[in-house]
């Protein structure tokens, strides 16, 4: 069945591969995957405080048997380079990380716009496996293969939501 | 701040909890002291020591005691890292696990830093914190024998407890080896998700 909306896709996504927990700091442009989540039983889902902290709970369901996703936005990314380095990459631990990337084509927020250029430098830096999706028809596909690579590899992983792909009107 | 409480020492309360561990409960040793004496407590395969992302043992511990409800799950953090991640008290105060515990040892230091004072050697109050923070089975461990008895019932009851225990500055005796994939994979065989 094709799907219509990136949310679906991603959300087909976490359950091909067993992602059971997903821990968020809120984001417009997540709204719907957020509320999706929330409405299926699938799904064990709640609010952190901040990402650095949701980061820490999906770390630990991780190395208990619960695989679990962070969603976040670019700002919020920006707070992570500790725990990335201290805890995800240097106990090898599979951290899956969503971030919708704010900043960017067409954003009005001058500190949106400064922060995002952090983002893939920080990923680079720590050598994190990163992707940006922009298109509906690879989001499967790229959430499934980076999640089976991040769990074979037992590395961190980061999926970057671009507006190309979140922002754009679907035809049906 | 003057309390009634007794002052008493991180590595004798961490052996009394850990020799109370009959069914293999995981236990997250929190940055620094809080580990170290963990360590020094004798060896667990359910330890987890972290040596860096200071303020997350409560949130890893949560992420713990999500994965598996059936195992009750630790916390041992210092007053200066729980400070840094205080909201991590209102997650778990909402999420509301049965099977967890937040102990925090509070000497008001900085201790392994050069022992500069934390925000509660002035006034802040983490029980009250805590409590505040929506966990309402929190208290202050009033001296030894009062802390044994509040980790019986966080073996046996309903959490999510905090525990709060006065500490002294005496250091620990030898420090976690700096391993963190060896410790990860220890957990894990601990925690029955990694082959042994």
């Amino acid at each position: 069945m094709p799907t219509h909306a990136w949310h679906e896709a991603v959300i087909q996504a976490f359950k091909d591969n067993n992602v059971r927990l997903v821990v968020y700091v809120p984001d417009n442009v997540l709204r719907p995957l957020i509320e999706a989540v929330h409405a299926d039983d699938f799904f064990t889902t709640f609010v952190a405080t901040r990402e650095e902290e949701a980061v820490g709970i999906i770390c630990g369901a991780a190395m208990a048997g619960l695989r679990g996703m962070v969603l976040m936005q670019t700002s919020g990314f920006a707070t992570l380079a500790n725990v990335l380095a201290s805890l995800c990459v240097a106990a090898q631990i599979p951290a899956l990380m969503m971030v919708s990337e704010r900043g960017t084509l067409g954003d009005f927020q001058v500190g949106q716009a400064i922060v995002c250029r952090t983002m893939r430098p920080i990923l680079q830096t720590l050598g994190i496996e990163h992707h940006t999706m922009t298109r509906l028809d690879e989001a499967h596909f790229i959430v499934d293969r980076a999640i089976k690579q991040a769990y074979k590899t037992q590395a961190p992983v980061a999926l970057i939501l671009s507006p190309l792909l979140t922002a754009q009107r679907v035809s049906l | 701040m003057t309390r009634n409480t007794k002052m008493m020492n991180r590595f004798e309360l961490t052996t009394r909890l850990v020799s109370k561990l009959k069914n293999e409960e995981a236990v997250i040793g929190g940055i620094g002291n809080s580990n170290f004496d963990l360590w020094n407590a004798g060896r667990r395969p359910q330890n987890f020591y972290m040596l860096g992302s200071m303020g997350l043992t409560a949130p890893i511990a949560l992420g713990v005691a999500l994965a598996q409800p059936q195992r009750r799950v630790f916390a041992l953090e210092g007053d200066g890292s729980i400070l840094m991640q205080l909201g991590s008290l209102a997650t778990i105060a909402a999420v509301n696990p049965r099977n967890l515990t937040i102990i925090v040892w509070d000497n008001g230091l900085y201790q392994i830093t050069g022992s500069q004072p934390t925000a509660t050697a002035a006034a802040a109050d983490v029980v009250e914190i805590a409590r505040g923070a929506g966990i309402s089975q929190s208290s202050w461990a009033n001296d030894e024998e009062d802390f044994e008895r509040l980790i019986e019932r966080a073996l046996h009851g309903d959490g999510p407890w905090f525990i709060a225990a006065r500490i002294d500055g005496k250091a620990p005796a030898a420090q976690t080896p700096r391993e963190p994939v060896s410790i990860k994979d220890a957990f894990m065989r601990g925690m029955g998700t990694k082959p042994a």
